[in-house]
């Protein structure tokens, strides 16, 4: 089943559906974690801490960090590498382009490739710079993300980077989250509306939680 | 000695029909025919030219029964064939309405509709067909209209009292045509057909009297490639196209049956066209085709014209009273719904009088005004929208609001190759069915049987009588292209490709086809005569003297070519509209489609006479231009006795 | 009316093709646009020039063989078939460019015309019922509900035309594939080959080249039919119900 599924061009949309749903999940739960940090650095790095011992006494300390890292990782790479090799299908499936050129489809259609893109490498930087710190500017201190939160969005580029890779995800999800449940087949005529409406929403909602964070260090609100 | 000047040969002999009563005719013929065995049938190699609904269905049940089927079509897919645009119904004896319809009926309406020149046996056995149709189609997947049972809907179509045509929307030919284009797709995907889509026959091979293969050009690369088996099926559709303007696809030709006609094969009741009431007229000289509105319209249209001549006033202008709701006035009990030989010579002879509506006088009025009244626009619009909304898009009227203007347009022919109960030319091996016979219809078909027809020869008639043929001519012996026969058949078709293209005259090969095609409507149209039919037969061999000095066919023969394809099947519309002209004028009479003004009933009917020309004309090649040899099939009608058509 | 033309000419397959430009006069609004070429074509022959290749036919909107993208549009402006546009969706003056469908699964042919076999294989890969001649049951023995017999009148509508391929910016055929999937599937006489069915379409429909559906719509904008874009999120379930149950035997 695996390699039917994986094999097939409908199999693959079906592979960046799934992998994006868990992704999806995780950045609502991602964006709420984010908010906390409008209730002072002590509410927040202690959920930060707390990340690190969930499950305990079940699972040992990070374990489910951890997990979910893992799962993270490989929805990441399943999405990316099925887009990588979709979009090589799509290009060869229309090589030669139409003389007569016309706009087409809507924003969000048009630009989940370089959207996809734009995020994979910001998640690159966005690890890099508050995960393990090696890009981080100041001084990282592990185990006070408050301060690191701080820290990035106090440079101008941090600033840039991040708000930018967040208006890429809104449109990214907001035809990547129709476009998955049409592609799961839970699209119909009766829910078409109502599905491009929780998209919407979800878009607009995590774009503005996350923005929500570097606007609030820029007015001063978090610092 | 001129062409008119034919000579009659031997009547036709054998009609191989069994005796008996009719209904038992086809039982008994299909227990006579030998059978192949099963194990047999992959060394027999059988081709079917067309991929229509008698094409594909034969072409998918012979490969179903273990042939090996090497079929053609001219267009780019199997599924374009040109019944796909029938839009109206299929007929069937299901009685599933309990309205009193039953296989007689059927069978009696068929006859009595095609004007008592169709043969007992075949349509009996059609109308006993129809039945199982329905039930293949529905296994099958042909999503027919249904009711909210879920039970099939059916509605009444012209010319017939009963409810008995089955529908799928105005698309009943493209559900049928995919259908049957769907079991051809599963047996080519067996490796059972072999299929050259964009390929065109252009001769038929015949050896030792047999018709053993075919020359056929791929229109790709310009190749020119005989095929060969043990049996040919002609299933090319019908010669309308003669007309230039007509209903037919532009593609559609008459070259597949006109070459197999030249090598042997009989061609019968070639004047035998029928002109469908219903389509939208014309706008202008660049008309390239024409388009058929759906007869259906007719179950709740009201056609009328003007009672004044020349009154140019907008339709909603002219009060009631000042309207003729002609068809209604002089056929009270069938109206609208008359046979479509009567519909259409009624709209021609009230626009002769002055009284046509639109641009040219060339039209009269299809009004839904009442039924939208009656009905409300709702209902009118679920049942004729998609036909409401393309006469919208050509015509850019609105037919909600301003009646429709229609006129009647060539639309079928039936006549066709002469064919015996098995559906076999006079050249043994080589098969016509569907609208490349004459089989069924007679003078003038019923709405809703060409479907029918095409589909009951294809899955049911052909595969179980070619069966016998095949038994009993074991095989041959190979034939190769070295064969003289094959060489000769080569080098002709060849040669006449090449003198296509080495004239460099300077009219086009359209120019021509519109020319005859003119010629064609004016004097073997909706009505003939005697000194009309002299004049076009004068004419025709002109044209084609004037064709060969200035036709002018752009670039080579082998690349894809699409002028030099137009310009051969021209050569044959060129030779075969002279045939119709002469059965037109040998046949001193009026019947169904062929109107003869010479011969009406005082109030302007058709007049049969029945002592003199109750047969089929089967006419014999014998040389481009010269006087072809008559034979006559005489009909006997021992169920269905012959009367004067009465619609009224 | 009087209009520029510039069409796409391409010798053979094989060749390279290039737009050139050309005038036509005397074009009536109530020409069909089809019509208009034939005009075109008329000249072209008698300056003793190659006239323009194009697949048509029925000339009504059914056969789908007609396959212009004008103006970038498949079919033109209008949401119909090229044969049933007429020049009066055109003004005087206009500058009309005239291409092929362009996919890799559909190589030009010469000028105009393409080469859509792979419809067929799609097709012979399982878009049919096997209900061999002679088999049939009684038509009534199976009653289809009506919303279920409109459902698959409404996707066998498809004509086949690829208007869907040319205007999808990826080359992919999901739209007619679904469209016949659809159609067969919703029938009970389709439902004993309704897993084999959508799988093999989907993977014939993928060894031909076609692209993937990234879901943008052009397809179900540019189908003269109005086959809906919904139809491919049908399909989609029925291939992953068929992947599931596949597995399961």
């Amino acid at each position: 089943m695996a390699r039917t599924v994986w094999d097939s061009s409908v199999g693959k949309k079906t592979v960046m559906a799934v992998s994006g749903v868990i992704m999806l999940l995780y950045l609502v739960a991602h964006v709420i974690g984010n908010l906390k940090i409008f209730f002072g650095p002590e509410e927040f790095n202690h959920y930060g801490h707390w990340l690190r011992t969930v499950g305990e006494p079940f699972m040992h300390y990070e374990w489910t960090l951890w997990l979910i890292r893992v799962v993270l990782v490989v929805a990441v790479v399943a999405h990316a590498v099925s887009a990588y090799q979709l979009s090589r299908r799509d290009i060869r499936a229309r090589p030669s382009k139409y003389v007569h050129k016309k706009p087409r489809a809507s924003y969000a259609t048009r630009t989940m490739r370089w959207g996809g893109i734009i995020l994979g490498l910001f998640i690159v930087w966005h690890i890099l710079d508050l995960t393990t710190g090696t890009v981080h500017p100041g001084g990282f201190q592990e185990g006070h993300p408050y301060q690191n939160v701080v820290d990035t969005f106090s440079t101008w580029y941090g600033n840039v980077i991040y708000i930018v890779a967040m208006l890429a995800l809104g449109l990214h999800i907001r035809h990547g989250f129709w476009s998955a449940a049409q592609t799961l087949g839970v699209g119909s005529r009766t829910r078409d509306r109502a599905l491009k409406t929780v998209a919407n929403v979800l878009a607009l909602l995590l774009t503005a939680g996350f923005i929500a964070v570097p606007v609030g260090v820029m007015t001063g609100v978090v610092s | 000695m001129t062409y008119t000047d034919y000579t009659t040969g031997e009547p036709v002999a054998d009609t191989k029909a069994p005796s008996g009563p009719v209904n038992e005719r086809w039982d008994k013929r299909r227990f006579e025919a030998k059978l192949v065995n099963p194990a047999n049938r992959r060394k027999h190699t059988v081709i079917v030219v067309g991929t229509g609904l008698a094409g594909g269905s034969a072409g998918a049940t012979l490969a179903e029964q273990g042939y090996h089927v090497v079929q053609f079509c001219y267009q780019d897919s199997p599924r374009r064939a040109h019944s796909i645009a029938a839009q109206g119904g299929i007929n069937a004896a299901k009685n599933y309405r309990n309205d009193g319809d039953s296989i007689h009926r059927l069978f009696y309406d068929t006859v009595k509709g095609g004007d008592f020149r169709a043969r007992e046996s075949n349509v009996h056995r059609l109308a006993q067909i129809s039945v199982e149709i329905i039930d293949q189609c529905v296994a099958q997947g042909v999503p027919f209209a249904r009711e909210y049972g879920g039970l099939l809907d059916t509605r009444s179509f012209g010319g017939v009292q009963v409810s008995r045509t089955f529908y799928a929307r105005g698309q009943t030919g493209q559900q049928l045509l995919l259908g049957a284009y769907q079991a051809l797709s599963r047996q080519i995907a067996a490796g059972n057909i072999e299929m050259h889509p964009r390929t065109e026959m252009l001769d038929l091979i015949v050896i030792d009297g047999r018709a053993r293969g075919i020359v056929a050009r791929d229109l790709i690369t310009g190749k020119i490639d005989t095929y060969f088996a043990d049996a040919v099926v002609l299933a090319s559709g019908g010669y309308g196209n003669v007309f230039y303007l007509s209903t037919n696809a532009m593609n559609s030709n008459a070259t597949a049956i006109w070459r197999a006609h030249r090598r042997g094969a009989w061609f019968a009741n070639p004047c035998f066209t029928q002109i469908h009431p219903t389509c939208i007229p014309r706008t202008g000289d660049h008309q390239s085709k024409l388009t058929l509105m759906s007869e259906s319209l007719r179950n709740d249209g009201r056609i009328w014209v003007p009672k004044a001549q020349g009154d140019t006033r907008p339709a909603n202008r002219i009060p009631e009273d000042e309207r003729d709701y002609y068809l209604e006035r002089i056929y009270p009990s069938f109206g609208n719904l008359v046979p479509r030989d009567i519909a259409s010579r009624a709209a021609k002879n009230v626009c002769d009088e002055g009284r046509g509506v639109g641009p040219g006088g060339q039209g009269v009025y299809l009004d839904f005004a009442d039924a939208i009244k009656r009905m409300g626009r709702k209902a009118v619009e679920a049942k004729y929208g998609n036909l409401f909304d393309m006469y919208q898009r050509i015509t850019d009227e609105d037919p909600y609001e301003v009646p429709m203007r229609i006129y009647p347009a060539v639309h079928y022919t039936m006549g066709g190759l002469w064919v015996d109960y098995d559906l076999q030319t006079t050249i043994p091996g080589l098969f016509a069915i569907g609208e490349a016979n004459f089989s069924d219809h007679g003078a003038n078909r019923l709405g809703a049987s060409a479907l029918m027809q095409g589909l009951a020869d294809g899955y049911f008639v052909l595969p179980a009588t070619i069966n016998d043929y095949l038994a009993r001519h074991p095989h041959q012996g190979e034939v190769t292209d070295e064969h003289p026969v094959v060489q000769e058949a080569l080098a002709e078709t060849q040669d006449r490709l090449n003198l296509l293209l080495s004239v460099d005259g300077d009219r086009t090969p359209d120019s021509f086809h519109r020319e005859v095609g003119e010629l064609m409507w004016e004097f073997c149209g909706m009505a003939r005569t005697d000194s009309g039919l002299r004049k076009a037969l004068e004419r025709i061999p002109q044209i084609r003297e004037e064709f060969w000095r200035r036709i002018k066919v752009p670039g080579t023969g082998e690349e894809f070519n699409q002028s030099l394809e137009k310009a051969n099947r021209v050569v044959d519309y060129l030779e075969l509209a002279e045939l119709m002209c002469l059965d037109a004028l040998h046949r001193d009479e009026s019947c169904g489609g062929h109107f003869r003004e010479e011969s009406q009933t005082p109030d302007g009917e058709a007049a049969r006479k029945d002592d003199a020309f109750a047969y089929a004309a089967a006419w014999e090649f014998t040389g481009t231009g010269a006087a072809p040899t008559l034979h006559k099939e005489d009909l006997v009608f021992e169920y269905v006795h012959p009367t004067q058509r009465s619609y009224a | 009316m009087k209009l520029t033309l510039r069409v796409w000419r391409q010798q053979n397959a094989d060749a390279d093709g290039a737009m050139s430009t050309y005038e036509v006069d005397g074009v009536s609004p109530d020409m069909s646009f089809l019509e208009m070429l034939d005009t075109l074509n008329e000249e072209l022959i008698l300056k003793g020039e190659d006239p323009v290749a194009f697949d048509h036919d029925c000339r009504e909107g059914i056969c789908g063989a007609c396959s212009l993208v004008i103006n970038g549009d498949a079919h033109g402006p209008e949401r119909t078939t090229t044969c049933q546009l007429h020049m009066r969706s055109f003004q005087d003056g206009d500058t009309i460019d005239i291409e092929p469908w362009r996919a890799s699964a559909f190589p030009v042919i010469k000028d105009l015309v393409v080469d859509r076999s792979a419809f067929d294989r799609i097709i012979q890969a399982g878009g049919y019922i096997t209900a061999p001649t002679g088999s049939a049951p009684e038509a009534h023995a199976t009653p289809v509900p009506k919303p279920d017999a409109d459902l698959a009148f409404e996707h066998a509508e498809c004509i086949g035309c690829g208007a869907c391929v040319a205007a999808c910016p990826n080359g992919a055929a999901m739209l007619f594939t679904s469209a016949k999937v659809n159609h067969l599937n919703v029938l009970p006489q389709g439902a004993p080959e309704r897993e084999t069915r959508v799988l093999d379409m989907v993977a014939q429909m993928d060894e031909e080249g076609f692209g993937g559906c990234t879901l943008t719509g052009e397809c179900a904008t540019a189908c003269p039919k109005g086959i809906p874009l919904v139809s491919i999120t049908s399909m989609n379930k029925e291939w992953l119900r068929a992947t599931r149950k596949v597995a399961k035997r």
